[in-house]
Order: structure tokens, then sequence, then C-alpha cells
């Protein structure tokens, strides 16, 4: 009977390392045109300016389209043409009409859903299943609850006068474009603004995308506009334009800073949501399996580009080593590559000019003595990549401690007891999102209760919901973003009704 | 003897702890957050594991497969039957594998034997009253002492729950190594039940205690009750069989077994060995599925995987 055993055993079981076969998402489901204009008055027109800027996939440096770039001409076209569309078709349309218009917008993504991901993976290199998992069903998810407040504003202040301010000019950043056009578009239109939205200018293809979708949703013309263009200049006349009412922003604190200085004395409104450099907070007893998911979660989500990303991980001495030795091995584990396979964790940073902002920074700590790690992992020829990468050694005065890197980088430092923690977690210009990890909740109370930071995580990390208020302290920013305190920067609570 | 089912002893001694350290152990096992770990175990079971790698792990999924019976109507005729399908899974395709073991209850150990004493299948049996696991002890252990004597390679026994839940880690630590040394030679699993523990931390303390007092396997469930196996609480086993053999040297197997009839849950499980042990336990020395119906649905995809298409339920053998 030795023939048995020998037909028994089969060829694969000489294989014993398992490697993934790749599992691509299909692009075909995206058509993209080989120029987009830009969308005024509820159609696609070509820009005054005359003038394209290409867009490319940063996995791959291939051109995807030529976009349309807004000059000084588009913005004032754009400006009269939201107020006008404010005046004469949104601002007196009862709130249940505006929420009509809401739900509509958010049925269609969540319709057209693989489109999008695909898309944004596309566009900003990010991994698809964060695009699949979480940008876009997110994005629908804020339009969704938006809708629900429309017609309910008269009870969200009590005893207040809830109007709209009229033209909002919203400014977008790179890292989740279609996420921060909902994020900004959804409470600005439910609240009965009229809205100028410019994406990043690396990222403008899911905005457009989702310009068709208003398209469809058969708006009234003009309420959402979108003109992409570089910050400095198109960003620039947009927010020094007198037809706009307010502005919100999120990007970078260098650009903040300019906003605020230009929009003092204006009148305008003003909303920023700008950088981080979160602290992440793991005491002795904290469930560590799931710490190091919820680090990793936090650090490398996204490639790191997240303003709230928790790029400084603070832990308590006691378990320092067992705890980096689990984080290591876990480095070891992800998976980096084609942002459009199933299976990868880190995709592409979006731009040669993050990556070398990244390069420059992690340069700074190796010579500030602190000691990398980085796993032996194969990176991709074309494209802009970077190893997920931790430090040791880190003492709070090292540029990687104080500076947003924003990208995969994790600055690990120690503490001993939870009042050095606060300090040392408190002691940065910024202030926008910690992450306190414990098995002790009074201890999370207390934590929370002294973070100068606008979001507090307990036992988790980077999780998102529309009905929750996002937002920064310091140098991260002010005014928030979701929940009913989202809708307060779009509304003048004392009864006006424009300027 | 095939080499796939050939369970290798990892013996840096098991007397490295006594039934007086139990209490520490469990003191000192690592909480468990719910939340984080269910979601790992959700983000690891989206893995897309296809063609040759999905091929390749349906392969190993059926190498590592204990074939289950455990029915208060097993026959003679029944345990021939499934030994029959353990030794060759599809009679009409060499290229399939025998499974590991197969696995019933003590009475029918010298049937499964006779049948498969000349194959590579090995022969698992439960014992020490399965599935509560509360009879008196020294029937237990002479249950285990029995089936070993018999000729099982393998015994699935269960933790005693009750000491466990009750905080005495002690005696319960005593009973697993008395069973232990019972088991001789012979391979020994122990079922945690985690669909009774009622807490993931409960099934972390319980595996490390399962581990310590020298278990080779530790096991999710008996498949007796509600709730057996699950992607988060495999999970949760894993990562405590990883930091123990961090810790001691020694690795110890895991066994899921319960409500796995899906080749798509089959390959989950392994993604989740995958990334979490790694490479070493991607084999029937360290890990096990307890499973029945499972088999025939591994067939059918590996049929689709190759030929591109599904056969119905037909084409393949029910025994």
């Amino acid at each position: 009977m030795a023939e048995i055993e020998k037909k028994a055993t089969s060829a694969l079981e000489q294989q014993r390392v398992w490697e993934y076969a790749t599992a691509p998402e299909a692009k075909d489901i995206v058509r993209l045109e080989d120029r987009y204009g830009l969308f005024l008055g509820g159609r696609f027109v070509e820009p005054k300016s005359g003038r394209y800027f290409e867009t490319i996939d940063p996995a791959t440096e291939e051109p995807l389209a030529e976009v349309g770039e807004a000059g000084e001409e588009d913005v004032d076209l754009a400006a009269r043409t939201a107020r006008e569309a404010w005046e004469e078709r949104w601002r007196d349309l009862p709130g249940k009409e505006r929420a009509k218009y809401l739900y509509r917008i958010a049925r269609a993504l969540q319709e057209r859903s693989r489109e999008f991901a695909v898309l944004e993976t596309m566009n900003n290199g990010k991994p698809i299943k964060e695009s699949r998992d979480v940008d876009v069903p997110l994005a629908a998810a804020h339009f969704f609850y938006y809708a629900g407040w429309a017609d309910k504003l008269d009870y969200a202040f009590p005893g207040r006068v809830p109007r709209p301010l009229g033209v909002a000019a919203q400014i977008t950043p790179w890292n989740f474009p279609l996420l921060m056009c909902a994020w900004k578009l959804a409470p600005a239109l439910a609240t009965g603004n009229t809205a100028i939205l410019k994406p990043a200018s690396t990222t403008p293809l899911t905005a457009l995308l989702l310009a068709e979708v208003i398209e469809q949703a058969e708006l009234p013309p003009g309420v959402v506009n979108v003109i992409p263009g570089p910050g400095g200049r198109t960003g620039g006349w947009l927010a020094a334009h007198p037809d706009i009412a307010k502005i919100a922003f999120t990007g970078s604190t260098e650009i903040g800073k300019i906003l605020r200085r230009n929009v003092a004395g204006t009148g305008k409104r003003l909303t920023l949501e700008l950088g981080g450099k979160a602290a992440n907070i793991v005491f002795e007893d904290a469930a560590l399996d799931q710490a190091v998911e919820g680090i990793i979660n936090g650090i490398f989500f996204n490639q790191g580009e997240v303003c709230c990303a928790g790029s400084r991980l603070f832990v308590e001495e006691s378990v320092f080593e067992p705890l980096v030795d689990k984080l290591k091995a876990r480095l070891d584990t992800l998976r980096v590559g084609d942002p459009l396979d199933k299976n990868t964790d880190i995709g592409a940073i979006n731009s040669r000019d993050q990556l070398e902002k990244i390069e420059e920074l992690v340069q700074s700590g190796i010579e500030e003595g602190a000691e990398m790690y980085q796993p032996d992992c194969d990176l991709p020829e074309r494209g802009f990549w970077f190893r997920p990468t931790l430090f040791t050694n880190v003492s709070q005065s090292h540029r990687i401690a104080r500076e947003e890197i924003f990208g995969p980088v994790l600055s690990i430092l120690t503490f001993r007891t939870p009042q050095e923690a606060v300090e040392k977690a408190n002691n940065t210009e910024y202030g926008l999102s910690a992450g306190i990890w414990t098995e002790k909740g009074s201890r999370i109370l207390w934590m929370a209760e002294r973070m100068k930071a606008g979001v507090v995580w307990a036992n988790t990390f980077n999780r998102f919901d529309p009905s929750s208020p996002f937002g920064g302290y310091k140098e991260s920013g002010f005014g928030r973003e979701g929940g009913r305190h989202g809708l307060e920067p779009y509304l003048d609570l004392n009864g006006g009704n424009g300027r | 003897m095939s080499k796939a089912a050939e369970i290798e002893r990892n013996t840096p001694s098991l007397a490295l702890y006594a039934p007086r350290d139990a209490s520490r152990l469990v003191a000192r096992v690592t909480s468990v957050d719910a939340v984080g770990l269910e979601e790992r175990a959700a983000s690891l079971g989206r893995r897309s594991i296809k063609r040759e790698s999905k091929l390749w792990a349906l392969d190993l999924a059926i190498r590592s497969m204990d074939l289950t019976t455990l029915e208060g109507v097993d026959t003679t005729g029944r345990v021939v039957s499934m030994c029959a399908k353990a030794v060759r899974p599809d009679p009409t395709d060499v290229t399939i594998p025998s499974v590991a073991a197969v696995c019933v209850y003590p009475q029918l150990v010298p049937v499964a034997l006779g049948e498969l004493k000349r194959s590579s299948v090995k022969v698992a049996s439960v014992a020490g009253s399965f599935p509560a696991g509360l009879g008196p002890l020294g029937a237990r252990l002479a249950e285990i002492r029995e089936v070993v004597d018999q000729g099982a390679h393998e015994v699935d026994i269960v933790l005693n729950r009750s000491q466990f839940l009750g905080g005495r880690y002690a005696a319960c630590f005593e009973e697993l190594a008395a069973a232990r040394e019972a088991a001789g030679e012979a391979h020994l699993k122990v079922i945690l039940e985690v669909g009774e523990l009622g807490s993931y931390d409960r099934i972390r303390q319980a595996s490390v205690l399962a581990m310590a007092a020298g278990a080779d396997f530790i096991k999710t469930s008996t498949g007796k009750i509600g709730s057996s196996a699950t992607l988060p609480s495999a999970l949760c086993m894993m990562e405590a069989a990883r930091d123990f053999s961090h810790e001691t040297g020694r690795r110890v197997g895991i066994k899921v077994a319960g409500g796995i009839r899906a080749s798509k849950q089959a390959v989950q499980y392994l993604t989740l060995v995958y990334e979490t042990l790694g490479p070493e336990w991607m084999a029937p020395d360290l890990f096990r599925i307890g499973a029945s119906s499972l088999l025939n649905d591994i067939l059918m995809q590996i049929n689709k995987e190759r030929t591109g298409r599904y056969q119905g339920p037909d084409y393949f053998t029910i025994d």
C-alpha cells in the first residue's frame, strides 16, 4: 500500500511559503476624459485662462488627464455665479428640498462607489482597500448625515435664528480628495449656502467626478462649482473675492496662516483644519496586540498622509521593549506596493514634492541620532514610495518629534507617569488628535480631560463618523467639521441674511 | 508514513511551569480589546486570495483537516466510509492529498485504526468526558489512557471550564497536566470551547493556561454548542500562541473547529495563521481544521479553480 501514501502527498506540499497572488481591482470602471474643464453654473466649461495642467497617477507617474486651471477671471465668474445661485435658487429653498438633493448625491456616491474608489486610488496613490472601505463610504455618509439636518436647522441651536451666510469657498487637500469635498459641501449645502470647491492641484479627479454626480442629481445650476488650480493662485484669488462670505480650508498650517492674515478685517468667516503631530499614548496595562494595530493604523493609514496621524508614540517605559518588538514584527508584514491591489496595505506617496519632504525629515532624524527601523520590502521602480518607518531613541527636541512629516514615519518616545505623558503629549505646537491606550476607564477620562487635542480616541485611532465633530487646537486650526457643531461655521445664528 | 501528517513534538520541557504558577500566569496575560481584535480579524478576512495562492491554501486546508464525526449515532459503517474519504478525498483525482486525521468517539477508535493502518491519516479521539468535561477526574484520565492504549495518535480533550471560570486555575492546570501525562506519546489537543468563555480576555487566559500545562494544540470548540470558532477568537488564540512561542521557544498548534463549512472560511483562517504566526505554522503539525462538510466544498472549489466551472454537488462523494 505504499502506493497510497505516494499518491496521498500533493505536489503543492513542497512549497511552504505562501505568496498572495496579485489581486488588482480593474481600472476599466473608470472612464477618464483626456481633458477636464471647470464645473461652473451647472456644466463643464473651458477655463477662460486657457491653461491646463497635467494630473498623474503617483504609483506609476503616468499622466491620467489634463485639467483646466481656473484663472482670476474664472474665479470671478465662479464667485458671481455662486452668489447669483444663492440669491435666486438656493437661499430660500425649503430645507426639505435641499435635503432631497443631498440624499440624491449620497445615493449616487453609493451607486458609483467602485468607480470613485478606483479613481481616488489612481489619482492619490492610497490603497484600494482604504478608498473602498473608508473614503467613499464615509463621503456618502456625510451627505446622508447632513441631508438629515437640512430641514431641522431651527432645532439645532435652540433660541437662535440660523441663517445661511452666502457663498462658501472651500479649499480641500490632496490626502482625502473626495472625502474632504464631502466634509465641506454637505454642511454648506444643508445650511443653505452655495459653494465653490477648489480641489488640491495634484488630486482634482474625484472632485470633478463628484461634479458629474452633482449634475446627475440636478442641483440648481451654480449651487456647486468646482474650479481646480494651484493653491497659491486659484486659491488665493478665491479667498480674496468680495462675493465670498465664508472660507473653509483644510491643508497645511503654513497656508492656513496666510489665509488668516488675508481674511483679517474682511468680515469673512473662516475655518481652518491644519496640520497635526498627534500623540498615541500606550500605558502598561493596555491590550498590547490591539494597541499595536491601533498604532499601525494611526501612522500608516493613508501612508501617514493624515493630518490627525498618530505620528508620536508615547510608550510607558515598562512595556517599551515588548511593544517595540511587536511593532517591528508587525511592520514586517505590511504589504507595500500597487495601490490597486486589494491586498496592499501601504500605497504610493502622493507627489514627488511630498516624498522629498518625507525623505528630508527622515534624514534629519538619522542625523539627530534617532535609531531607524524599516522592513526589508521591495518597492516598485516607478512612482513615489516610502517604506514604513519607525524611529526609537527619539527625544522631544528632535525635528521628527516636532514637525509634521505627513508620511509613514513613526517617532517613539517613552514616559513614566500619566502626568509626564500629558506634559509631553501636549508639548507641541499642534493639537488635532490624540490616542489613549489603557484598560482603565478612569485613566482614559483623566487623560482626555487634560489632552489639548480636538479629538481624543480611546483604545482606537483614526475612527471617523459624520456625527462626530472634528477639528483642532493651537496651530492645528479652529472650527469643527462634522456633527451638529459642523453646521455652525456655515450659519449666522443671529438671524442675519448674508452680507 | 507521510511527513505531512507526522506531528513532531516540540519538547523544550513541558515542566516549564507547575500548578503553583497557574494563577500568576493567568494574571499577567495581556488584556484583549474586543473592538480592535474584531476589526483586525475582519480586515484579514477581507484579504483577496486568488488563483495559485488559493489553490495552495485549499490544498493545505485538506492536508490540515481533521475529518470529524462526533454523533451519538456514529456506527462502524459510518466511520469506515469516512476513513475511505479521508485517505482519498476525491477517488477520481490522485493529486488531492489525504487529510491529516479523522476524529471520532473513543468506541470507534479501533474501527478507524483498522481502516487507516496503511495510510498516512492519523486517528484522533475525543476523550475526557467530551464535550462537557465534567466527569470524575479518574474516569476522564482513564478514558484518555484507554484510547491511547488502543492506538489513537491524537487526543482531543476539553478544558475544565467549571474550574477555569471559577478561578481555580491551579486545579485546572493540574488536570491538564495529568491529562498530558495520561496521553503519553499521543498528541494532546485542548479544546477551550471559546463560545462559553464569554470574553476574549478569558480566551487568551485559557490559551496560556493550556499551553503552559503542556497542550500540543489549543482548539477553539467542540462543535457541540451553538457558537463555535470565529475569526476573532481564533486570532486571539493565535496571538497567545505567538507570544508563548516567543517567550518559551515552544510552538503550540492551533485547531479551529465548529461551523467551518465553506472554503472561503478555511482560507480566511489560513490568512490569519499566515499573518499572525507566520509560514512556520502553515503545516499540519501546527495547524488543523476540524470539519466534516468542508471537504466537499474545498474539492468543488479546487475543481472550479482548475477548470473554471462549478460542478454539481453530486459529483463529489458523500461519505
